[in-house]
């Protein structure tokens, strides 16, 4: 084991440090920062023992750009387009969470079409979001055709967000007291079109992959999270919903129009791959409905408040604004000194709290298993790293 | 003319140049069919995932796997530092090298074959046995963790699913008495119902599962299964290295196809004059090649453990059975 002692980092070392007597000779590999079923620069540590993990330890830190420091020293409106970039899946929610936080730090009404703008636009990107990760997770699986179908529909959607935010994934498109351009007719006809497409896409996936049964075989039962432990590790979104637990923000904590708006929070109590699997698939079809329902409902009027401000200085005093996003809870926390700055930014992302458990979840299962659990936790490592 | 043919078969024994030909015609074959295979593959791809696949080189893209080819020489051989340089390049010669032999006892087409070996069923299987080996040297010299894990699977995989192909195919051998291949075509007949996949479905079954598993093509494809091992033991191969693997990969594919078409389809024989024996014999063949293709673009792969465990309990006591049914009922 010489030369095993020798090679590694200052992370395996202390890895390596750590390994206890009986389990000296183990096979110490690391899993990233390049690992195809990373989805990123994400690395984990992995103790193995044939083909069994006996230990995960993620390692972050690879992605770090500085997004909350960043925001202490740009102006209120400069640091609007690293909101785009931090979970570049579901870009827009984030955009949502540090603009509502503004909003409601300076007090800023945002008229009601603006907020049925936002909702539509908001819950295509979740549907975006999900479709991505569905066919990533395949990808992780090994079924390579998934993805390429998933990436077919939400060609559609987002070239319907590009005609009116002008950006395909890094978007930039709501503004202090509204959003930066009005819906048209041929976006709403558009979205239209797209509800019905994935109403007839969801039953064919469910046929293709969902009842597959190698797949079942490979999520079923497999990263198994207890409801306490999900707690424990202040999981969110799909991963805690996937557990039973039917907490989500738009309903918990509610903003916008959601109040106004019919539909179902999807929970599955198994809690393994599978269930955070179903909960997602389910969160499409849902996210479809509210789209529908949206559109129905949107009042004409303005689509930017007529009195928002040019230039935001918020009173001193500090703000907390959550909104649901594809991966869970995103949170924005803006400590205000009255300066045109934040005094601190904090950004709550579920990526982190989520990959927290993968250490405990990966402990004693299969190789195969572990890419399975990280792929159900639907990682955005960017977002990790802020 | 023949004068000078007799000359000759003096010189050299006529056999060996029969063998000499078929060599050649088979190398040629190996290599034509390796580019045909990754076109047909990603065009199959393609048309499943509803996308054009390659069509940019050539019309329709045909030249594509040809440049690929080219690019594929020009590159630049690397071998890792601290790996077994010696195994590490041996490993793929010794995957692609007995690929020539593979073919050399199949009957393409009535007195069509390079080596009517009468033990020509047991020189395939021994031969394509090599291959483990190849993975596992490629895996231990590679000095890479994911290479060697590759190799592992790999190992236990070929050993786990050796047995009930062979079970598969003793069960074939059994009604037939006989291990040479043209013979075994001569045991059936020229009409589907007269094949063998009819009288022993379940060896027939047992046999495309475990063709899968021997080839490393998905769903069983765990030795180089890339989301979990990066690219499994052919991780650090660069050029032509990787390309004999792959090269190995698609012959391969061709000839468990085509030990399966002789053993269960018939081999040559169908409906029609001898003389396009070869006709048949190649669309039995391709035709299974696609369903591979097919069931590769459409399955999700199983896990390691799932996979063993298909072979030790369900194939091998199946097999077992299958050689008892055989034995008992055909037989008497």
């Amino acid at each position: 084991m010489t030369t095993e002692t020798l090679c590694g980092d200052f992370y395996t070392h202390c890895f390596q440090a750590e390994q206890d007597k009986e389990h000296e000779g183990r096979l110490i590999i690391n899993m990233g920062p390049q690992h195809p079923s990373t989805h990123g620069v994400l690395r984990v540590i992995v103790e193995m023992e044939g083909e069994y993990i006996s230990r995960a330890e993620p390692v972050i830190g690879y992605l770090h750009r500085m997004h909350e420091k960043m925001g202490e020293i740009k102006t209120y409106h400069q640091y609007m387009p690293n909101m785009g970039r931090v979970d570049y899946l579901h870009a827009l929610a984030w955009n949502w969470a540090y603009i509502g936080a503004v909003e409601k730090l300076c007090q800023i009404e945002v008229p009601r079409r603006a907020e049925f703008i936002r909702v539509i636009t908001c819950e295509m990107n979740r549907i975006c979001s999900h479709l991505v990760w569905w066919g990533a997770y395949l990808l992780d699986l090994g079924a390579f055709t998934p993805i390429m179908y998933s990436f077919d529909d939400r060609e559609q959607a987002v070239d319907l967000l590009q005609m009116i935010t002008g950006s395909r994934l890094t978007y930039c498109y709501y503004r202090f007291g509204g959003v930066r351009t009005d819906i048209n007719d041929a976006f709403i006809a558009g979205t239209r079109d797209f509800c019905k497409l994935m109403k007839s896409r969801l039953p064919m996936y469910k046929d293709l992959v969902t009842d597959n049964y190698i797949l079942r075989k490979r999520c079923e039962e497999i990263g198994v999270l207890p409801l306490e432990m999900a707690r424990r590790y202040g999981a969110t979104g799909p991963v805690l919903r996937g557990s039973g637990q039917k907490y989500d923000v738009r309903r918990a904590e509610p903003y916008s129009v959601y109040p106004e708006l019919d539909f179902e929070i999807p929970a599955f109590p198994e809690g393994d791959a599978m269930a955070r699997y179903r909960v997602r698939v389910a969160e499409m079809e849902q996210s479809v409905r509210i789209i529908e329902q949206s559109l129905n409902m949107l009042p004409q009027g303005d689509f930017m408040a007529p009195k928002s401000p040019k230039r935001i200085k918020p009173p001193k005093g500090d703000v907390y604004f959550a909104v649901e996003g594809a991966r869970g809870k995103i949170g924005v926390y803006i400590i205000s000194d009255g300066s045109s700055t934040p005094y601190r930014l904090k950004l709550r992302s579920p990526s982190y709290s989520n990959l927290s458990l993968f250490a405990e979840l990966a402990k004693g299962t299969l190789l195969a298993d572990a890419v399975s659990i990280l792929g159900s936790l639907d990682l955005v490592i960017p977002e990790i790293d802020r | 003319m023949s004068s000078l043919i007799q000359f000759i078969s003096r010189l050299i024994p006529l056999e060996l140049i029969h063998i000499l030909i078929g060599l050649v015609a088979i190398l040629a074959f190996i290599g034509v069919n390796g580019l045909v295979l990754v076109y047909v593959e990603r065009k199959v791809a393609g048309f499943i995932q509803r996308r054009p696949g390659p069509f940019e080189v050539g019309p329709w893209g045909i030249l594509q796997t040809l440049a690929d080819a080219v690019k594929l020489m020009g590159k630049q051989l690397f071998s890792p530092s601290g790996g077994d340089r010696l195994l590490f390049w041996l490993a793929p010669m010794l995957a692609f090298a007995p690929l020539p032999l593979l073919f050399m006892t199949i009957p393409v087409g009535k007195n069509l074959v390079a080596f009517d070996a009468n033990l020509g069923l047991i020189l395939i299987l021994a031969f394509s046995g090599l291959n483990v080996l190849a993975l596992c040297f490629a895996g231990w010299g590679s000095y890479n963790k994911w290479s060697l894990l590759g190799a592992i699977r790999s190992v236990s995989q070929a050993v786990a699913y050796e047995i009930p192909m062979l079970l598969a195919v003793l069960a074939v051998t059994l009604t037939t008495g006989t291990l040479q291949l043209s013979a075994i075509v001569d045991a059936q007949g020229v009409w589907p119902w007269q094949w063998h996949f009819l009288t022993q479905p379940a060896g027939f079954i047992i046999y495309l599962i475990c063709a899968f598993a021997e080839t490393n093509r998905a769903p069983f494809d765990l030795p180089e299964a890339e989301s979990e091992l990066t690219a499994g033991f052919h991780t650090e191969y660069s050029g032509m290295g990787f390309g004999l693997f792959f090269l190995a990969e698609y012959s391969s594919m061709v000839v468990v196809s085509s030990v399966c078409t002789v053993l269960f389809l018939g081999g040559w024989k169908g409906p029609g004059p001898e003389i396009l024996g070869f006709v048949w014999f190649f669309a039995k063949v391709y035709g299974l090649v696609l369903l591979m293709m097919w069931v590769r673009w459409t399955f999700p792969r199983v896990r390691f453990d799932q996979l063993l465990n298909i072979s030790w309990r369900w194939l091998i006591p199946l097999s077992l059975f299958n050689l008892l049914y055989v034995a008992a009922v055909v037989k008497i």
